[in-house]
């Protein structure tokens, strides 16, 4: 829960004074979570009408992270997923039909079903993959970083991960190789408090996983409310402008919970009585309607928005509904650069 | 024309493709300020500076994701794995990664880049550090794998390996790096998928990579000096593609396959070259292929153990001759 992070009880407090987000920003974010909010709910029905093959792995509860961090962003920034990557791909712009369809296996889905649900990727809107092995993204961002810092660009490589990453060789790696070269990478830890099946805390040998390793690289430790969208998204904007700045990477932590298991085959029997009774009352979407209230920003807008993000969902599922699957012949094509698959002459 | 260095070879084959293009980057662990620890790239750092040559911690997984991610985003990365028995420490890189990212995208993402690493055996430094593991790469879809046996080679592949869009995994035999060879002035590319007859012949095809293809040659000289056996002997130098032409028709010429393998024997290359040649040409052979391979064993340290371990001119000469003479 929040009352540990103080800091992060505090920045609510002042948010709701601090009118620096604007109307217009405030109104996307809560569109992006409410598309996450819908699409993986959306994803989560259809497992059970078995329309969503293999398997899965949602982001109800986490919708702030991924809207903050994405709503933060300049076109032409680059994000890093894992398998639990829905979130994120929707956040930076990529249609509801073309997640939906991939998870559905379908070839309207945004790989034609030849990545499926952990590997979304949409190159066109800076979604540069999503990586079903932990922590394998880390040090590629930092490569994507390190193109941005030798050929001068300004756009900034963000790669998101779960708590349980911070116990894997190639999260430390990719930490002392990115202040070493100060690149210009943002990490962003969603910690929920479970890696998998198993509380983070009882596997870790500090109390804040990533935020308490920031220090033995040389990093300020962050930990943030992470189901507070302007709290992340005021995060996100000072990381990213250290990052263009030239002043390097910084680690994040973000603080939240899953509503739901850690895929569709984990009910989520682990966790204790009550935990996440507690934790729904902290949703991100329902806190951030709250919040846009609290600036005055009319129920009309705020329903306008629902509306029309169900209707885009519903249409989204009739189309995966009615898509064909994937042809036969993309079985061989895109193994090599050539478009094929030969390996000999 | 000028003789070389197998590792001379090296630095000139990366300094040919840095000069002309400035996407192409070199990293790895102690390759910039040291030249490597096999001095396979004095100069580069001294010739195209700090942000270009660039020295690692011992972070292999680090090197190969952010050579990855690199080349995703546009850049013509060259990585180096000191010991390519150090694959073991990332080889989810060379597994799941770079090969994976353009299939499961449906073609979106690339991944054009090289990875160099110092393989196989001679320099007794036991099992960790000797091992011969193109196979280890051959089997992965998405991957190129070459083995240059020669200086010329090196330079050639490196070019082709460079330039290719494809992530190229560049096997250099750390027993061959003071070996010298001639190497023609100017530019030098070669062409993936390609194999080479480095020696023609007529009794027999034997098929070498790297290491085992002087190896072959001096075997091939004694089987001729003494025994009047001409085999031919061919270079396969690209694992993936593998240039199954040139090896088809060495056999249709010579109606007998012989493979020398410095891997392990289960798995190793000429396994698959054999079964393809046995699906393909089987009634062009004359007698059962034969594959001559280190046994199925970690490697010693000891020189006279790892001597015998490895397959020898004396051990190929024999196999060669018994197997024709059968």
């Amino acid at each position: 829960m929040v009352k540990d992070t103080g800091s992060a009880i505090q920045e609510v407090t002042r948010s709701v004074h601090n009118d620096d987000i604007g109307e217009a920003t405030r109104l996307e974010l809560y569109r992006s979570q409410v598309i996450i909010r819908e699409a993986e709910q959306r994803a989560y029905d259809l497992f059970l009408q078995n329309l969503v093959k293999g398997t899965s792995h949602l982001s109800l509860g986490q919708e702030a992270i991924a809207a903050g961090f994405a709503t933060a962003m300049k076109p032409g920034d680059l994000s890093f997923c894992t398998y639990r990557g829905h979130a994120h791909t929707l956040a930076r712009g990529v249609p509801v039909e073309k997640v939906l369809g991939e998870l559905m296996q379908r070839d309207n889905g945004l790989m034609r079903g030849k990545g499926g649900s952990m590997h979304l990727t949409s190159e066109e809107h800076g979604v540069m993959g999503s990586y079903a092995i932990i922590g394998a993204h880390l040090p590629i961002a930092c490569g994507a970083a390190l193109r941005a810092q030798y050929k001068g660009h300004d756009d900034v490589s963000v790669c998101f991960f779960g708590d349980g990453t911070t116990n894997i060789g190639a999260f430390h790696e990719a930490l002392n190789f990115a202040v070493i070269w100060k690149l210009p990478v943002v990490f962003v830890c969603e910690n929920n408090h479970y890696m998998e099946y198993t509380a983070i805390h009882e596997v870790t040998a500090v109390k804040h996983p990533a935020a308490d390793r920031a220090p033995a690289y040389g990093l300020d430790g962050i930990v943030v409310d992470g189901n507070d969208a302007d709290i992340v998204y005021r995060t996100a904007q000072t990381a990213y402008a250290k990052a263009r700045a030239g002043g390097g990477p910084s680690l994040i932590e973000c603080l939240t919970y899953r509503h739901s298991g850690h895929s569709r085959a984990d009910p989520g029997k682990y966790r204790p009585e009550g935990e996440l009774e507690r934790w729904k009352e902290r949703d991100p979407v329902k806190i951030y309607r709250e919040r846009l209230a609290q600036f005055g920003i009319s129920e009309a807008a705020v329903t306008a928005i629902d509306t029309e993000v169900r209707k885009m969902v519903d249409d989204a599922t009739q189309a995966c509904i009615k898509a064909p699957p994937p042809p036969e012949d993309i079985l061989f094509t895109d193994v090599y650069a050539d478009g094929g698959w030969a390996w000999r002459n | 024309m000028a003789e070389l260095t197998y590792r001379e070879a090296v630095a000139r084959g990366i300094a040919q493709e840095m000069a002309r293009d400035p996407d192409v980057i070199f990293f790895g662990e102690d390759v910039a300020k040291a030249g490597g620890v096999f001095k396979a790239t004095v100069g580069l750092y001294e010739q195209f500076g700090p942000k270009r040559v660039r020295d690692t911690p011992i972070s292999e997984q680090a090197i190969m994701g952010a050579a990855m991610g690199a080349a995703m985003t546009g850049l013509k990365p060259i990585a180096e794995i000191m010991f390519s028995d150090f694959f073991a420490v990332c080889f989810d890189y060379i597994a799941n990664e770079f090969p994976k990212g353009r299939y499961m995208s449906n073609g979106q993402t690339k991944c054009p880049l090289v990875v160099r690493t110092g393989n196989g055996a001679g320099s007794r430094f036991g099992a960790q550090h000797s091992q011969s593991v193109e196979n280890w790469c051959m089997m992965v879809p998405g991957l190129k794998v070459v083995a240059p046996s020669t200086p010329r080679d090196v330079i050639g592949l490196m070019a082709a390996a460079v330039r290719d869009p494809d992530p190229v995994i560049f096997f250099e035999h750390k027993s061959l790096y003071a070996v010298k060879g001639e190497v023609p002035d100017g530019e030098i590319v070669d062409t993936l998928g390609s194999a080479k007859v480095v020696r023609p012949g007529t009794d027999a095809t034997v098929l070498a990579l790297a290491l085992m293809v002087p190896r072959a040659l001096a075997a091939a000289e004694k089987l001729a000096a003494a025994h009047g056996i001409q085999v031919e002997v061919v270079d396969v130098r690209s694992l993936v593609p593998l240039d199954m032409q040139t090896i088809l028709g060495s056999v249709g010429r010579t109606h007998r396959l012989f493979t020398v393998e410095e891997n392990p024997r289960l798995c190793g290359w000429g396994a698959e070259i054999v079964s393809i040649v046995a699906d393909e040409a089987f009634y062009d052979l004359d007698g059962p292929p034969v594959r001559i391979t280190t046994p199925h064993i970690p490697l010693p340290a000891a020189d006279n153990l790892e001597d015998i371990a490895l397959p020898t001119v004396e051990r190929i000469a024999q196999t060669i001759r018994r197997a024709l003479e059968a």
